[in-house]
């Protein structure tokens, strides 16, 4: 086999490997923002089955590695006759994923507005949808901003996963790359600063964000 | 339609419950070590010596913002660069520790910093060593504070254990690869892989909440 030495080059396709990461985590969190909405409002709703079918699908997201779920996405699109894509697998599975860690968020982030909210504005003659979209949700929204872009820095760090199934994102283009080179410490070194370029300054700002939010709830 | 074979899934179910055993015993060590290199980080993050806090700081920084998986790659593959080869198990561990060691240096700081400064005056007025004032005063309660975000975290580090089997480590979801290669039955035996880590994740959390009970019961303060 022939080593290439790890240069300019290389370094440039592991950096732009980068545009899949973040193509994958923006599918997966616009996906899963609209599934957890949903999985938040049944959590939150008076329906007694559909409450307790979401409360499940919540555990059994949280209580499983998020790696056998790529994989049961992967081979269960595969037996359904779908054959094995990893993109469309991968985007699944993520989807999945973030709508039942936002939805067990953003449900608590609907409980932790107090009830005399609802109350009033049922008082005031508002119904369901509109008691949500201009009573409750708004609220929420300001108390879910922090704890969701944690999430997101999780959700990100988690799409290096699809490099197992085969999908080429960043860490999957870092292997590629050591294979050639064989220099893993350069490579994964490489590989994780981009992560981090990624990841900190989302964390930075969830941290202000909370930061800011505790000092203004504080009485 | 496709017909479910569980049938060479449960003929090496010994060999997945084998890979569980290793899960639990890789996720307990490396909490227990975790733990220990948490409260030596926290403790250090207290120090008067600046570079040594910033230090810490960046290794919390570095590690919850990278992938587990790029970690045990730079463990496992770029390590041996440098001179240090492991096993892909003892690799596996060392990671997880590491790994572990950055949230709980948070969450045990988070309970130190729930300690009255009052507590540890009172301690030092009773005549306490320092060492009586950390255990006594200023661990145990901090322990208890943090007790639930300690055992959530423990089940996350026992769920990201999975992504150990990507360097051939001896664990449940390796396993899973094995017999999934040597059956070809894929959903069926990962499936029955995912089950066992659901079972675990329940288990545990049923035995943390007995646990919770039996050794935090002395009154909380008022």
């Amino acid at each position: 086999m022939l080593i290439r030495p790890f240069g300019w080059n290389e370094f440039w396709i592991i950096v732009l490997a980068a545009q899949w990461t973040i193509a994958l985590s923006v599918i997966a969190f616009a996906g899963g923002g609209l599934g957890g909405l949903f999985i938040a409002l049944v959590r939150v709703s008076d329906a007694k089955w559909p409450r307790l079918a979401a409360t499940g699908f919540i555990r059994v997201f949280q209580g499983t590695p998020l790696l056998m779920q790529l994989f049961l996405v992967f081979f269960g699109l595969n037996i359904m006759g779908f054959g094995i894509n990893p993109w469309i697998a991968a985007a699944l599975a993520f989807t999945l994923h973030a709508a039942a860690f936002l939805g067990e968020i953003w449900r608590g982030c609907i409980e932790a507005v107090p009830s005399g909210q609802r109350e009033a504005a049922t008082a005031l003659g508002l119904r369901y949808f509109n008691r949500m979209r201009y009573v409750i949700l708004p609220q929420a929204s300001k108390i879910a901003v922090a704890p969701t872009v944690g999430f997101l820095v999780q959700l990100i760090k988690g799409t290096s996963l699809a490099a197992i199934i085969g999908f080429t994102e960043l860490t999957r283009q870092g292997q590629i790359i050591n294979n050639a080179t064989f220099s893993p410490f350069l490579v994964f070194s490489t590989v994780a600063a981009v992560y981090f370029l990624l990841c900190w300054p989302l964390s930075v700002l969830a941290r202000r964000m909370e930061h800011k939010f505790s000092r203004a709830t504080k009485r | 339609m496709y017909e479910f074979n569980f049938a060479p899934v449960l003929a090496g179910l010994d060999r997945l419950l084998v890979g569980a055993w290793l899960t639990v015993q890789l996720s307990c060590a490396a909490m227990i070590l975790g733990l220990a290199l948490s409260i030596l980080c926290a403790l250090g993050k207290t120090s008067h010596i600046a570079p040594l806090r910033w230090l810490i700081d960046g290794y919390i920084e570095v590690i919850r913002n990278t992938p587990f998986l790029v970690q045990i790659f730079f463990i496992f593959f770029g390590l041996p660069t440098l001179g240090l080869r492991l096993t892909p198990n003892s690799a596996a561990l060392l990671a997880l520790v590491v790994n572990f060691g950055a949230y709980g240096t948070e969450i045990i700081r988070a309970g130190i910093e729930s300690i009255h400064k009052g507590q540890v005056e009172a301690g030092t007025a009773l005549g306490l060593s320092k060492l009586q004032i950390f255990r006594h005063i200023v661990m145990k309660p901090a322990l208890r504070t943090v007790y639930p975000a300690l055992t959530s975290q423990f089940i996350y580090l026992m769920l990201t254990s999975s992504v150990v089997s990507a360097i051939s480590a001896d664990d449940l979801a390796a396993a899973g690869n094995d017999l999934q290669s040597a059956t070809f039955a894929s959903f069926e035996v990962y499936i029955v892989v995912t089950l066992i880590y659901l079972g675990m994740s329940m288990g545990f959390s049923a035995i943390f909440s007995v646990i919770e009970k039996a050794a935090f019961k002395y009154p909380l303060s008022r």
